[in-house]
């Protein structure tokens, strides 16, 4: 065991001061596959702790919401609904709510106006997001006015500026009184944007749901768990044109490691036949290579790994930022709270460690064959 | 005369004992985090909120989650569509323009 | 101690380029002496020592060393006798260029797994014997053609063999270094180490130092 042990050592030894000897152009590879595993990694944090984050704080949102669609579009809810709603069995509180966008041509920009009952917001005062407080530069206590779609000017008093730890659910967000979102958009008396539900039993979530279609034909009942289901796979097909992105840099660095590692020179062949004939077994040819593998793509899966934690949890994915604020003009600041996936972690670490030293392996194996004693041949 | 294979062995022992520090550090949320969630949370529960408010520029990426089916077709006159082909083309001047003449015209600070 | 039997040997067998290296060599070699094989290039010698020293195997015949049938064994069982009993000195060196002196004299100590402390104070042992210490960490290609054989000679010593096999040793050699290189032969017959030598160097074929020349031509034995 313990001779096992220093031979491979030896090995090491070796492959180490082999790799020494073209230092500038070992350290680059090592570099461009850690930058490679960090940009992948930083993906897979990312992703998934904005998923996981989604999912904890999502889990509050009401059980079931419910639209009425018109020709395919969301429509107002009109009066009455309500009230038939309060007959369905297991609901147990039904509430209607108003909420809309507004195109602010100031910073061009989307908000999102919701009403809230008088006693949390006055009528004449608004409470707003913190990345909007920031575009516009507003506190508490602020004048702020908007141009209705009508074209009337409004004004309000910013009354509070919401937590900026609660940027990535309100960074749009501007509450204002029921009386003054009416105004404001000239929503009809007695319409709604939709209506939201509290379901007390969650296994009666689905019964409802299908009450409320037979019921109101025309409406569309979205359920909590269709809201964590598409936060669950929203950001799949982001992380698919980040890959699609990726896969040019993907595709060079494979084309590069499968240079560096296959295209065996003739020195190395050369250095492998007097390996061999001082007495090294083919075996032990394929073992120091494989450690060689091994290494750098170890090292490079550890480092990128590590610079990717530390991108996404305290430098806020910044690499990421410019792709994933898109053409938005709000877009939130937000630390994500660290979490990470074991099988991810796992499969990003078969998927960068393995190909590579095959890739090391395949030619050495072919090379390593060969005769010992080439070398006095030649 | 060092050996390369302690080198490598102190580096590459370092480098797991940080993953090993992330996973631990993952798992065991701080006080600061856990209370933050619950405040998002109840945030959510308090305002009935179902999406989050990452991306502002047109209804279904506001809140995808109660877009209806035909909402991938724009609110935001410079929203793009959902097509890649509109990330290269931007949209005409035209529909901008009638927003653009009340920027910074309105009589009350903003 | 090394006992050849009816031996032959092609390259590219079967092919429209096969050629006979050796047609039939018998031939015992005692242990403790310095043997050189001299003749042309071509005329067979290196394929020979190659044979005796389990980097190939005969087309055909027998090789024994110390009693044993070597030549039928495969390729794992020959690494480990060739790694235990025979040390190679190369014509061109054979030096692993960018490693330092002293890491190319270790190397063929790493399969059998000894320690590198041990390894290190061996090879520092044997560059006392050639004076060659405050040399052992330069590279070996800034070194001279003379110091460059002897880290060769260092390396084929380190695993302690009972037989040195050197292919034309003093081809890149001036005379005085020649004459160096002879007076460190002797040493290994001190030593009581068997010496297999290839050369056509008068210097060398003439010594004292060398006990038996064989000649060689056509792959067959001749008369010195």
């Amino acid at each position: 065991m313990n001779v096992w042990l220093e031979k491979q050592r030896h090995l090491i030894d070796f492959t180490l001061a082999s790799l020494a000897r073209r230092k500038t152009k070992n350290l680059g590879l090592l570099l461009a596959y850690a930058v490679l595993v960090f940009v992948l990694a930083s993906l897979m944090l990312f992703t998934q702790a904005l998923r996981s984050e989604a999912t904890f704080v999502l889990a509050g949102s009401p059980e079931v919401i419910l639209q009425r669609m018109v020709a395919g579009r969301h429509d107002l809810i009109p009066p009455g609904y309500i009230e038939k709603i309060g007959r369905i069995r297991g609901v147990q509180k039904q509430e209607g709510r108003l909420w809309g966008y507004y195109y602010d041509p100031v910073v061009n920009a989307n908000y999102t106006f919701m009403a809230r009952p008088a006693n949390e917001v006055a009528s004449g005062s608004i409470m707003v997001g913190a990345t909007l407080a920031r575009a516009r530069g507003l506190a508490a206590g602020n004048v702020i006015s908007f141009r209705s779609y009508s074209g009337k000017l409004f004004a309000f008093k910013v009354s509070a500026v919401l937590s900026p730890d609660s940027e990535l659910l309100s960074a749009d967000l501007v509450l204002l009184s029921e009386a003054d979102f009416r105004a404001f958009f000239e929503y009809p008396a007695g319409y709604f944007t939709d209506i939201a539900l509290s379901v007390a039993n969650p296994q009666e979530v689905r019964k409802v749901a299908e009450k409320l279609s037979a019921s109101l034909p025309d409406s569309r009942p979205i359920l909590r768990e269709e809201v964590l289901r598409t936060y669950q796979s929203v950001f799949d097909w982001r992380e698919g044109i980040m890959l699609t992105v990726l896969a040019g840099a993907i595709l060079a660095f494979a084309i590069l490691s499968w240079e560096k590692a296959s295209g065996l020179s003739a020195e190395e062949k050369r250095e492998i036949g007097i390996l061999k004939a001082i007495g090294w077994e083919t075996s032990d040819v394929i073992r120091m290579k494989m450690w060689e593998g091994m290494l750098i793509s170890l090292t490079a899966f550890l480092l990128g790994f590590i610079a990717a934690y530390v991108h996404v949890f305290y430098f806020g994915a910044a690499v990421f930022e410019p792709v994933l604020k898109g053409w938005a003009v709000l877009y939130p600041r937000f630390a994500l709270v660290p979490t990470v996936d074991g099988l991810q972690v796992a499969t990003l670490f078969f998927f960068t460690v393995f190909p590579y030293t095959a890739a090391v392996l395949v030619p050495i194996w072919r090379a390593a064959i060969t005769d010992p004693d080439s070398v006095m041949r030649a | 005369m060092r050996r390369p294979s302690t080198l490598a062995f102190i580096l590459l022992m370092v480098m797991s004992l940080g993953v090993i520090a992330i996973f631990a550090h993952s798992w065991q949320l701080t006080v600061t985090d856990q209370s933050r969630l619950q405040a998002n949370r109840t945030l959510v529960t308090q305002l009935g909120l179902t999406d989050l408010a990452l991306f502002s520029e047109s209804r279904y990426t506001r809140h995808p989650s109660q877009a209806d089916l035909h909402s991938a077709l724009q609110d935001h006159p410079g929203a793009f569509d959902h097509f890649p082909t509109g990330s290269l083309i931007s949209p005409p001047a035209h529909l901008t323009k009638t927003h653009e003449r009340l920027a910074g015209k309105t009589t009350s600070p903003d | 101690m090394i006992e050849l039997s009816q031996i032959k040997k092609a390259f590219n067998q079967g092919q429209s380029n096969e050629y006979w290296a050796l047609n039939g060599i018998d031939l015992t070699l005692e242990a403790g002496k310095v043997t050189a094989f001299r003749g042309p290039s071509g005329s067979g010698k290196t394929t020979l020592l190659t044979l005796v020293g389990c980097l190939s195997r005969p087309t055909s015949g027998r090789v024994r060393f110390k009693g044993e049938d070597i030549s039928g064994l495969p390729e794992r069982f020959l690494t480990e006798i060739r790694r235990q009993s025979f040390g190679f000195i190369f014509q061109q060196f054979n030096l692993i260029k960018g490693l330092t002196a002293i890491e190319n004299v270790i190397l063929p100590g790493f399969p059998t797994g000894r320690p590198r402390a041990e390894l290190i104070a061996a090879a520092e042992q044997i560059f006392e014997q050639l004076k060659l210490s405050h040399r052992r960490t330069a590279k070996v290609e800034w070194l001279s053609g003379g110091e460059q054989q002897r880290v060769a000679i260092a390396r084929a010593l380190i695993n302690n063999p009972e037989v040195i096999i050197a292919d034309e040793p003093t081809a890149n050699l001036d005379t005085a270094l020649s004459r160096e290189f002879m007076a460190i032969l002797e040493g290994f017959t001190a030593a009581g180490k068997t010496v297999l030598l290839t050369s056509h160097d008068p210097l060398v074929v003439e010594s004292d130092a060398v006990h038996r020349v064989i000649g060689m031509r056509d792959g067959c034995l001749v008369d010195a």
